[in-house]
């Protein structure tokens, strides 16, 4: 059929009942989109929004709340913790790629080649995973102690002096990687796994008919064939590592001299103990705005790439 | 093409819509208006909060005797709602609560957070009712945290002074006098070498050094040395004092020169409780309450411990909490809170003053708290002869704190900002019990201006 024949009229008149052919094929698909949309909006985007309106208000929640432009931004900006905050997340998540993002891959490579024991010793990387974080963390306070822990005990047995993990500034940060890195590879290694024995088994024979060793199979095949998920892996990392809290809030405090505040621990701060719950949603949107950028990068990464 | 954009225009409809639907009333709903009976229409209606736990038997059994027997004497005011989540006042549910109605009408609150929600207009103005309550003008010192500008926002039920508590078993093994504890910071000092002499585990002076308990103590401690946190106009920091520097040379002498306080950090008041309970530790400051804390909380030896002055005490950190009333409550609701708190918490011989009846539930009776009204004042005397009639405690326990505080007079929390002043606080405490090499002057003239400039910002 052209529509060359159709007087304009009619064209138009055409639009509503494809419209309504679109609505009626699609009806059982939009009625279940309509669930997650409303849960969405509900649970998602809704506090999201009332969340970016406080961080421009002042409220008490008895009396009607007033709008206070850029004053709960400064109030943050201005708290002697709000750098410290920021640069300790930033190192954290730099240290937990560092630790958190090669070991699982290192750690699935090492078992995708093991030909024995290969599913116990899955289930011993993921473990860790099956603990609630709160018990992992409260494990590490164990190993930690200067007196009696563990890790002090380990080192003694080799002739090496203990050190004050959390009790010092420059150990505490480092030791939080180590917890964050131990609860979390477990769901690392087992998303690595899965990407490399979708490998082709082809691959490898004909590298090692080149005569390839271990390390340039890794190389040539391992890499550049998992590529989109360890990229997407780095993207996830960098989002989640940023949002740390669990762990200084329950080891540390923050502390020693600030050494371990990051800047989810400052939001629970302002909002719970400082009765700020404004300064607390704004440095609450500061932190989405940073997040956003990397989501916005992940977003563009899987849609130029099908895993 | 068409239906994806019939798609983008059913998703964004649907979100609107939403987001629209999810709306609320900012000034948080009727809350307890609502559940207000307008007068002389029937019985009017409050909610409570704080009932003990069902794990405490004893104390929720009273908890409801007591809701009873007021009902029955209040034939006008219905209970209508009674909670029992732990702790009673949780910052992270306050105001969720306050904003969808759902805070009690009376609820509880404990010391450093009542300035702040006087300051933000969280608690009601009960000043026209106070004279009501047949017991106000007793009061000590403690009522004054629940003022501003001459008017009340709510009433002490649980108040006390800081103490020396410390574990007398540790005491004997490390050939201390437990029936002579230290008087002075030098002799704590000496008593806490002697007991990390006893070996590897033993500390002789437990301290906190963050989230916000680290600034608490140090808050106390200058406090015992007659020094302040903040100016009395409340506009400066007052700390960078020989005061504030004897409190910090003080621990860090102890944790490095005598290594009497080993190495673990306590970060959270549960961390110091728990060191204390284990049995190892010889010494903390703390109140008359952690006696019972560490019993039954932390599984301590009651009889082990006891406690005495605060060395060399000039002031007393004054501890505690009380109740205030949901700033949305009517006339009527304030009259009737302010009721059930006078028969629970406030009548000698009734409610938490009833020892008679402690005695009888195996409740402890004679330690020396809550601490409420002036020792002069009818209601003092009355609290203090049941309680000695009663008591089925050793008094010795709390001997050297009842005889040794006696005429130091109470110092209040350090304004509405006490919780971000005890933040920046933390960290010279942690300098000093983490660092060798801490520069004291330094870390106090950091924390001065930190908190200056706090200050400052909030005008």
């Amino acid at each position: 059929m052209t529509t060359a024949s159709i007087p304009a009229a009619s064209g138009r008149g055409r639009q509503p009942t494809k419209l309504r052919r679109a609505v009626r094929r699609n009806v059982t698909a939009y009625g279940f989109l309509c669930g997650a949309l409303i849960c969405f909006a509900f649970f998602s985007w809704y506090p999201m929004v009332r969340e970016v309106i406080l961080s421009f208000q002042r409220t008490n929640f008895v009396d009607p709340p007033r709008w206070v432009g850029l004053e709960n931004f400064r109030t943050v900006i201005n708290d002697p913790a709000f750098g410290p905050a920021w640069v300790n997340t930033a190192v954290f998540t730099l240290l937990a790629l560092l630790c958190g993002y090669g070991i699982p891959f290192v750690t699935a490579i090492v078992l995708n080649e093991l030909r024995h024991a290969r599913a116990y010793l899955r289930f011993v990387v993921y473990l860790p995973v099956m603990l609630p974080p709160a018990v992992s963390v409260l494990l590490f306070q164990w190993f930690y102690n200067p007196d009696y822990g563990l890790f002090n005990q380990a080192l003694g047995l080799v002739h090496l002096p203990g050190l004050q993990w959390l009790n010092s500034t420059s150990t505490a940060l480092i030791s939080l990687v180590i917890v964050s890195t131990w609860m979390n590879m477990g769901s690392g290694t087992l998303i690595y796994l899965a990407a490399l024995q979708t490998i082709p088994s082809e691959l490898y024979e004909a590298a090692e008919l080149d005569g390839a060793g271990l390390f340039k199979r890794i190389r040539h095949v391992t890499i550049p064939q998992t590529k989109l998920i360890l990229l997407v892996m780095l993207l996830l990392q960098i989002v989640a590592t940023m949002q740390v809290f669990i762990e200084p809030y329950l080891l540390t405090g923050g502390g020693p001299e600030n050494a371990t505040v990051s800047v989810v621990y400052l939001m629970y701060q302002y909002a719970f103990n400082f009765g700020n719950l404004n300064a607390g949603n704004a440095l609450g949107l500061m932190l989405m705005i940073v997040l956003m950028v990397f989501s916005a990068i992940y977003l563009r990464v899987s849609r130029d790439n099908t895993v | 093409m068409k239906s994806h954009k019939l798609s983008i225009l059913l998703v964004s409809g649907l979100a609107i819509a939403a987001a629209a639907a999810c709306g609320t009333d900012d000034s948080g709903g009727s809350g307890a208006k609502a559940s207000a009976a307008p007068a002389g229409a029937g019985p009017v209606s409050i909610s409570v909060n704080c009932e003990p736990p069902k794990t405490n038997k004893a104390e929720r059994a009273t908890f409801e005797e007591d809701l009873a027997a007021f009902q029955q004497l209040n034939p006008t005011i219905k209970v209508s709602k009674v909670t029992d989540a732990f702790p009673c006042y949780d910052p992270r549910t306050f105001e969720p609560k306050l904003a969808s109605g759902e805070l009690e009408t009376v609820f509880y609150v404990n010391f450093p957070n009542v300035g702040r929600l006087i300051e933000s207009g969280q608690a009601a103005d009960i000043t026209p009712y106070v004279n009501e309550i047949k017991t106000f003008q007793d009061y000590n010192s403690s009522i004054d945290l629940f003022k501003k500008d001459g008017k009340v926002y709510g009433l002490p039920t649980d108040g006390y002074g800081m103490g020396l508590v410390y574990n007398k078993e540790v005491f004997t093994k490390a050939g201390l006098d437990p029936s002579s504890p230290p008087k002075t910071w030098a002799e704590v000092q000496a008593a806490a070498k002697k007991i990390a002499g006893l070996g590897p585990g033993y500390v002789g002076y437990g301290e906190y050094s963050g989230n916000n308990v680290g600034g608490w103590h140090f808050t106390a401690s200058i406090y015992g040395r007659g020094g302040s946190v903040i100016t009395d106009d409340g506009k400066k920091a007052a700390f960078n004092t020989p005061e504030g520097k004897a409190v910090l040379e003080n621990l860090h002498q102890m944790r490095w020169t005598d290594n009497s306080m080993g190495s673990q950090l306590y970060i959270d008041w549960p961390a110091l409780m728990k060191a204390m309970a284990g049995g190892k530790m010889g010494m903390m400051l703390g109140a008359p309450d952690v006696l019972i804390s560490l019993r039954n909380d932390f599984g301590g030896k009651f009889e082990n411990y006891a406690i005495t002055a605060q060395p060399e005490a000039k002031a007393l950190f004054n501890g505690g909490a009380g109740y205030m009333i949901n700033p949305k409550a009517t006339p009527e609701q304030i009259k009737a809170g302010l009721k059930w708190i006078e028969y629970k918490f406030l009548t000698p011989g009734k409610g938490q003053f009833d020892y008679v009846r402690a005695k009888g539930a195996n409740l402890t009776v004679g330690q020396p708290y809550p601490d409420l009204y002036r020792a002069d004042t009818p209601s003092g005397q009355a609290v203090n002869d049941l309680r000695t009639q009663n008591a089925n405690i050793d008094a010795a326990q709390f001997a050297g704190w009842v005889e040794g505080s006696k005429g130091i007079p109470p110092k209040a929390e350090p304004g509405p900002y006490a919780q971000e002043i005890y933040k920046i606080l933390d960290t010279p405490m942690s300098a000093v019990l983490t660092r060798k090499d801490a520069n004291i002057d330094q870390l106090l003239a950091d924390a001065e201006s930190k908190v200056n400039s706090l200050l400052a910002s909030k005008g």
